[in-house]
């Protein structure tokens, strides 16, 4: 089972108390009704799924209930990091010189 | 005497029936009990109102993941950064001690919601681990620590009260569920 760290209860906890929500930092326009509907695809629909490095949210859902961000890599399905939700990107991935 | 007639309660046209009451079950190394009634709130504040609140209801409202104050038969659980789940055994309304404030909280009575069980012996965690994948170890779980996980398929409030005790707070709807899975547990944790 993967150990996932949540950074609200700072500790890795086993994934079934967790769920998946999505790819992460995706901002909803402020305008929504100024969206084109090009635009609006893309905001709505288009996700990234990258071979590799993906951040996305996740939901501690049976623990303490938090959405946090999380830098997981798609091949080895391996979490390199863990982040609050509202932080920004994270500038350098521990590990990233490998 | 005259006064306590006077100030008897109509008798009620409902019983109250908690679910599964007084169920017991004792193996070589575990006991299992459904605990009695207690008050419960789900209680939900901002870092501001945390210290009105812990004066108001008698227990300092712990700040720690995965840790838990008790005092004079109340316990105040940590579930989230800003999420308690306090429980009242000794009969008082944790409900009615947050109605009178003002700062911002949302206390919500939850006491019928959820069904308690105590999981007691030297078998009590490895009955609990047959469905919850937290460590429950003593270095990972002291006594005091809680935390909601969950058990098989259903979602519980886990809380250490010794070394070899624990209460397992579960929905009402799926005592049944959990009592069931605890027996079977606490069989094989036995055998």
């Amino acid at each position: 089972m993967l150990l996932i760290r949540c950074p609200y209860c700072e500790e890795e906890r086993p994934e079934l108390e967790f769920r998946n929500a999505g790819e992460a930092h995706i901002a909803r326009s402020a305008d929504m009704a100024a969206t084109s509907d090009d635009d609006f695809e893309k905001f709505f629909f288009i996700r990234s799924n990258p071979k590799g490095i993906i951040y996305e949210r996740w939901r501690h859902m049976h623990g303490c209930a938090r959405f946090f961000n999380a830098v997981r890599d798609t091949v080895s399905d391996r979490f390199l990091l863990t982040y609050k939700a509202g932080e920004p990107k994270p500038a350098k991935l521990p590990g990233a010189a490998e | 005497m005259a006064k306590a007639v006077a100030n008897k309660i109509a008798p009620t046209l409902v019983e109250r029936r908690p679910v599964l009451a007084g169920q017991e079950l004792s193996v070589t190394g575990v006991t299992l009990a459904v605990l009695p009634t207690a008050q419960r709130i789900s209680l939900r504040a901002p870092d501001a109102s945390v210290a009105a609140l812990s004066k108001a209801l008698g227990v300092t409202l712990p700040r720690k993941p995965k840790t838990s104050t008790a005092k004079a038969g109340r316990t105040a659980l940590w579930l989230g950064p800003d999420e308690w789940l306090v429980i009242d055994e000794a009969g008082k309304d944790p409900l009615a001690d947050c109605a009178e404030l003002t700062v911002l909280h949302s206390a919500v009575g939850i006491s019928h919601r959820n069904v308690a069980i105590s999981v007691i012996g030297p078998a009590a965690a490895a009955t609990i681990n047959s469905g919850c994948p937290q460590d429950l170890s003593l270095d990972a779980f002291p006594v005091g620590a809680a935390s909601r996980t969950i058990l098989g398929k259903v979602e519980i409030v886990l809380l250490r009260t010794a070394t070899d005790a624990f209460r397992v707070e579960c929905w009402r709807s799926f005592s049944d569920y959990v009592f069931t899975f605890l027996s079977e547990a606490a069989g094989d944790a036995a055998a």
